[in-house]
């Protein structure tokens, strides 16, 4: 009897044993994932600030009329049609 | 020796002293039994304790503060992390001959990293360098000296800069909204740091996680009534006026009269939210809201709405304005020249002062306070901003003669310029009054209104206000090709102490677009135009004109007036150059 509540105490020993160690392993790999999600979102939020940066109105606007010659065109060039 | 051999030699006082050793052994032994004993019931909960408070430790995880995007989606104010270098001079005080390297990492000179470790070697914590660059935090990384670590920390930045810095507002260090849209939405766009539990070496360093306390939840996105593309024309050309005009400031709303909400929102001066370093205060005042004047002759329309809405005024009725002079208990009310007996809506295209004081004369005062409360004068415009003001606008029972009269044309009475676009906004939208909102309504959202006056009413004085715009009016200036325009205008003198200045005028234009279906509302304000001109209709007008085109080709409405055109051409084909212009200008503006 004794002995079959040794062998027993000791399975549930090593089973939390193995629990614990199961629980540390995937809280590493939940840290992990958790980095690489904020990585991810700063290298997002770089790139909305770049492309806002790239996309700066003057900037659009001096491009458009220098290089690329673009008017507004005046209301006399402007065809309007209507479905 | 070996066992045996003991026991072969031993005698009876050898085996006293072997007795004695193992007497002494086994208290050895019990003792440090019961020590172990001792040490894992009575005291082990302090022991753990201190185990504990040497190496666990409970860091905080920062929230990422929500992100602030105009209608479209396009970014007003974002958070992005930036590294901060923080070393521990205690532990760094030891490593002499990695400083040469340390110091080019982050850009100090030798001399000076020494002295800074030194000077602090009794404390665990100082910053090397904050908010740096991601490659430099990289090289410290690479370095790897025991001692000096990163700390993660947020920045905010404003993509629009002063374009929208009013509206958007900042935050401060510890990212706390302190203007703008960042204090008014503080509470949804601050996220709840979580904490957890790690254990910590002797640098203190992380070397394990052990569990998450709580979990850090980040702020939510806040989507503003804003449309950066408006925003950006509005503040352009609100700019260039300013300075043309040598003004000491001036402000620009455009409302969506549908809804209430705030398309563009500009002011002058502004400041660059990136860079606070040189701050004045008065730059930072959102004066399109926080600052009130009198609206001068852009309250004749409310006066006429009044008295059409009490039935005993049409717009054909006509007003004895001669000898454009009124004299009323020791003041006198004049006209820029005296126009005879004129009906209402000449009253408002030649923005009669006489006139507009006698129909207000006429009315019950009671009704007139009604209307104009009901339009929003003297209470805040609901738009929950952060320092806006409600005017001022004195109740009935207080009312003089003379100040029913001064309050006709627009003196007696004060308002934003806001409060004035919102209640332009309920001519144009037919009578009905919004709330003003800087939040974008989705799909869906019940948008509250309320009927301040009859649709008749509201559509008669449009068409009064037409007549401003077009020829033989005061604000011709603000006309725009291709659509039909109404508007008013204001020129105001302000007050001072003890009376109005001769020299200083506020010059407003109030308007909306296209005329026979309005969509937009705007307010057009130079505070003190030094150049020259200084009337509302030739200062603020093509403000309004320049600006209003361009939010009505922006937001695709379409023209209303495009009587050059017989409809028989439009359906022909059209010249292929004009298209292909077209075409490409919405690419580039879109």
């Amino acid at each position: 009897m004794i002995l079959t509540l040794a062998i027993v105490t000791f399975t549930s020993a090593l089973g939390v044993i193995y629990s614990k160690h199961q629980s540390r392993k995937e809280f590493v790999q939940l840290t992990q994932l958790q980095h690489r999600r904020d990585q991810l979102n700063t290298y997002w939020g770089r790139l909305q600030l770049e492309q806002s940066t790239w996309a700066t109105h003057g900037r659009i606007q001096k491009i458009a009329r220098t290089k690329l010659q673009m008017v507004i065109p005046n209301s006399s060039k402007i065809v309007r049609l209507s479905p | 020796m070996s066992y045996n051999e003991r026991k072969k030699d031993s005698t009876p006082m050898n085996r006293g002293r072997l007795y004695f050793v193992q007497v002494a052994f086994l208290i050895g032994a019990g003792a440090l039994l019961w020590r172990m004993v001792e040490l894992n019931t009575e005291q082990s909960a302090f022991l753990k304790g201190q185990g504990d408070a040497r190496a666990l430790r409970v860091v905080e995880i920062s929230a990422h503060r929500g992100m602030i995007s105009d209608r479209n989606g396009e970014p007003l104010a974002i958070s992005t992390p930036v590294d901060s270098v923080w070393a521990n001079p205690k532990v760094l005080i030891h490593q002499q001959k990695r400083l040469p390297a340390l110091a080019k990492a982050v850009g100090i000179p030798l001399k000076q990293l020494q002295r800074k470790i030194s000077g602090n070697s009794g404390r665990g914590f100082i910053y090397l360098r904050r908010r740096v660059s991601p490659s430099m935090a990289n090289k410290v990384t690479q370095l790897d000296i025991n001692g000096v670590a990163l700390q993660s920390e947020y920045r905010r930045y404003y993509p629009m800069g002063e374009v929208a810095a009013h509206v958007v507002g900042f935050t401060n260090i510890d990212d706390q909204g302190q203007e703008g849209a960042e204090l008014m939405m503080d509470e949804q766009l601050r996220g709840v740091s979580g904490s957890k539990r790690v254990i910590k070496d002797l640098y203190g360093r992380i070397v394990e996680n052990v569990e998450r306390i709580s979990p850090s939840i980040n702020g939510e996105n806040i989507e503003l009534s804003i449309d950066r593309r408006v925003q950006y024309l509005a503040y352009r050309e609100l700019k260039a006026t300013v300075e043309r005009n040598q003004a000491k400031g001036g402000s620009a709303v455009v409302l969506d009269i549908k809804t209430g909400e705030v398309l563009a929102m500009v002011n002058q001066p502004a400041y660059n939210p990136n860079n606070r370093r040189q701050l004045k205060s008065s730059a930072l005042r959102n004066r399109a809201l926080t600052d009130v004047m009198e609206p001068g002759s852009t309250m004749k329309p409310f006066t006429i709405a009044a008295a059409l809405e009490s039935g005993q005024f049409k717009p054909t009725t006509t007003v004895d304005t001669s000898p454009g002079r009124l004299k009323l208990a020791g003041f006198t009310i004049r006209d820029f020249r005296d126009y005879g007996t004129i009906d209402l809506t000449t009253v408002m295209q030649k923005s009669s002062n006489v006139g507009a004081s006698k129909i207000a004369m006429a009315l019950d005062s009671g009704e007139m306070w009604g209307m104009l409360t009901r339009l929003g004068f003297g209470i805040d415009s609901g738009s929950q901003f952060p320092g806006e003001s409600s005017g001022h606008l004195r109740s009935f029972q207080q009312w003089r003669k003379v100040e029913q009269a001064t309050i006709g044309y627009g003196y007696g009475i004060s308002a934003t310029p806001l409060q004035l676009a919102r209640a332009y906004a309920a001519i144009a939208a037919d009578g009905v009054v919004h709330p003003v909102s800087f939040l974008k309504y989705r799909d869906g959202d019940h948008i509250p209104g309320e009927r301040v006056m009859k649709v008749s009413v509201a559509r008669e004085v449009r068409t009064m206000m037409e007549k401003v715009v077009q020829t033989g009016g005061t604000g011709t200036k603000a006309q725009i090709t291709g659509y039909r325009v109404a508007g008013k205008t204001g020129t105001v003198r302000k007050a001072v102490a003890g009376g109005y200045d001769k020299e200083n005028y506020l010059a407003i234009f109030a308007g909306m677009a296209p005329a026979s279906d309005p969509r937009l509302v705007m307010i057009s304000l130079i505070d003190q135009p030094q150049a020259g001109d200084y009337y509302g209709g030739v200062v603020a007008g093509p403000l309004f004109s320049k600006v209003m085109a361009g939010a009505l080709r922006l937001l695709d409405i379409p023209p209303d007036d495009l009587k050059q055109q017989p409809p028989s051409l439009m359906a022909i084909s059209p010249p292929a150059s004009a298209v292909r212009l077209t075409a490409s200008t919405l690419k580039v503006k879109s």
